[in-house]
């Protein structure tokens, strides 16, 4: 074995103004002046590596049998896509559960990651080679957002760090091009270490945080929460892993809480959705306890106005929901016809 | 080989990577980097023929996972600590001992499977231990995971699957638990030189097992984790004690030795030996149930109409 220090890679200074390495996700973006960025879409975007299995891409060593046991998932991530389809946007911002951080709230600091990716708890589903490019600038200008807001953080800088499978699973089946840079943040672990409620007051502060830096810098984000609503597994997988005959929710008390956090979400009720995220959380066993979707409520500055539902499923057991809050809702809501 | 195989020595070490990656950065890290060429000295004197590790930092769901790449290399690094560098790993790995392991685990009703893919993120604990007290890989590995759901009695019904294989493999075994004691870390960054235990209550508890291992008495530890976890954020419930002593033959009868007790950004690092000697243990203080064989997760909220649900008339 052998050791090797941290190569420190070279980052470009912080500068909105400069331009992104990528283009936008349908076309060239507009160049847009600092303090015109804004939030187009928010997505509760589940990250099962079961779903990026079944889609057989290319990138994706195993390949699925087609059974189909996640259809209504598939078809929830498709809807999403095509509804997404009339906006652009120039970054998508990912909150993973599954890059879990003790020491506060880390932001991926290295502006490519290629490589090959295998899920250490569904190898047998999930080995996928990843080339991803990472938006910087944004990455630093919410970590100082975050610091300002009195959160402990830190940028990622070492090139040989494996991103994890939930922001690679998410980008993937909301962007299958993988085309459009993305910011990847930590899952901190301050609901295990404190309290539910600390853990709530950092995640909505972290989304204050993201929100302030998007609209300084000029982008249009796509922000994507990718976490499982309640998330009990079974823990064991039938032959074919994709054998509808095996999939359901794991009890019924699990899919009454996410059935009622989907109806708050539909009434554009998430100020009471986040009064009861705790119970939600002890209750359901929820993987909302990662902070992502209530980072993401933070965000969109707890929406009041209906979300869209794009499918429901389970994998495994665990209950999962694809949802659009689209910020031009928001503006209608307020008044603003922009 | 036809003799039966054996555990020759038990033992326990801390899973964060600071004691490989920075010891000069701390003289508490520094003291843990010496005391595992100790124990590594001690290890090799054991004459093992494999080493055996349950890590806290390979969470699982789908049961029990068993390292089975016999060349297992590639790279991690930490989660938290990604400025310290990169954990390169070239690993020799007995994949047979993982088949065998799988089948016993199965037999004894535990769901479990091994792997074997390029690429596997194998944990920053079992490297840092293999790289520690292992360096050349003279010595082959086995790695199994720790599942997040199971209790004290799946646990305890590894341990025993794993005294299964190595009873037949025949093979002299060195068990090691990758695990932390205490494991509430400071959640902001802070001086290295300046760790401590997270707290006094913490210490007290850590020192306590401590003096308990010392003694031998590895029974009573695992007996006493729960409440150990409780009163001071033990390291996934003691889940590597449990698989310890399970495997180790569920007895106070071994020769102690504390190698450092130390922290690591504030949680209870301590390298810990176990040498079996009969008659050592004394008085056991047993009162928690012992388990044979797995019956499988008992989903009492079942919804499911395949499920049949209790009647009560
Ligand atoms: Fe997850």
């Amino acid at each position: 074995m052998r050791l090797s220090s941290t190569r420190k890679t070279a980052i470009s200074a912080y500068n909105f103004e400069q331009p992104l390495p990528m283009s936008s996700s349908t076309s060239s973006p507009p160049h847009r002046p600092p303090g015109s960025g804004e939030i187009v879409a928010g997505c509760l975007s589940p990250h099962p590596p079961h779903l990026v299995y079944a889609s057989n891409p290319q990138q994706n060593e195993p390949k699925s049998s087609g059974a189909g046991a996640w259809k209504s998932l598939l078809d929830g991530y498709q809807s999403l896509r095509k509804s997404l389809e009339d906006r652009e946007f120039d970054v998508i911002v990912v909150h993973t559960p599954h890059w879990k951080t003790r020491v506060g709230h880390h932001f991926l600091g290295v502006p490519n990651f290629e490589g090959l990716s295998v899920d250490p708890i569904f190898p047998n589903l999930f080995r996928f080679h990843f080339d991803l490019q990472v938006d910087v600038p944004l990455a630093e200008a919410i970590q100082e957002e975050a610091a300002q807001e009195g959160l402990v953080t830190s940028m990622m800088r070492n090139p040989e760090f494996r991103v994890d499978y939930g922001t690679i699973t998410s980008s993937y089946l909301v962007r299958p091009e993988l085309d459009v840079p993305i910011v990847a943040i930590s899952s901190a672990r301050s609901y295990f270490d404190y309290s539910n409620e600390v853990g709530e007051r950092e995640m909505l502060a972290l989304g204050r945080a993201t929100r302030r830096a998007v609209e300084q810098s000029g982008r249009r984000a796509l922000l994507l929460a990718s976490c499982s609503l309640s998330h009990r597994h079974f823990t064991e997988e039938p032959e074919d892993p994709e054998d509808p005959a095996f999939e359901h929710i794991h009890n019924g008390n699990q899919e009454a809480w996410d059935r009622h956090v989907m109806r708050l979400m539909q009434e554009g009720q998430c100020a009471q959705l986040l009064e009861q995220m705790p119970d939600f959380i002890e209750q359901a066993v929820s993987e909302c306890k990662d902070g992502s979707l209530t980072w993401l409520l933070g965000a969109l500055d707890v929406p009041d106005f209906p979300a869209t539902v794009h499918g429901y499923g389970t994998v495994i057991g665990t209950g999962n929901a694809v949802v659009e809050w689209d910020m031009r809702k928001a503006h209608v809501q307020a008044g603003d016809q922009a | 080989m036809s003799a039966k195989g054996k555990i020759v020595g038990s033992f326990v070490v801390p899973s964060r990577p600071h004691a490989l990656l920075a010891p000069d950065r701390s003289p508490a890290w520094q003291r843990l980097h010496d005391a595992y060429g100790e124990m590594a000295a001690d290890i090799r004197a054991l004459k093992p023929d494999l080493l055996l590790i349950f890590s806290t930092r390979w969470v699982s769901i789908i049961g029990h996972q068993m390292q089975a790449d016999p060349k297992p290399k590639f790279w991690v690094v930490d989660e938290d600590f990604h400025e310290l560098g990169t954990l390169h790993y070239d690993l020799n790995i007995d994949a047979d001992f993982a088949e065998h392991y799988r089948d016993a685990a199965q037999a004894r009703g535990l769901t479990a499977r091994t792997v074997a893919y390029e690429g596997f993120p194998i944990d920053v604990g079992s490297i840092t231990a293999l790289n520690l007290l292992n360096p050349d890989g003279a010595i082959s590995a086995g790695i199994v995971s720790c599942n997040i759901y199971s209790d004290r009695a799946e646990t305890l019904v590894l341990g025993k699957a794993a005294a299964d294989a190595v009873a037949a493999s025949g093979k002299r075994v060195v068990a090691i638990s990758v695990t932390a004691l205490s494991n509430r870390m400071f959640t902001e960054w802070i001086n290295p030189a300046q760790d401590s235990i997270h707290s006094a209550k913490d210490d007290e508890w850590n020192r306590k097992l401590l003096e308990l291992l010392e003694q031998g008495r590895l029974e009573d530890v695992s007996q006493l984790a729960r409440e150990f976890s409780r009163q001071a954020n033990g390291d996934s419930k003691l889940k590597a004690i449990w698989w310890l002593a399970s495997l180790s033959g569920q007895s106070n009868d071994y020769r102690g030795k504390v190698y450092a007790y130390e922290p690591i950004w504030g949680t209870g690092a301590a390298l810990v030996g176990l040498t079996p000697q009969a008659g050592a243990g004394g008085d056991l203080e047993y009162d928690e149930d012992d388990t044979e064989v797995f019956r499988g997760d008992r989903n009492v909220l079942a919804t499911d109409a395949s499920e049949p649900a209790a009647k009560s008339s």
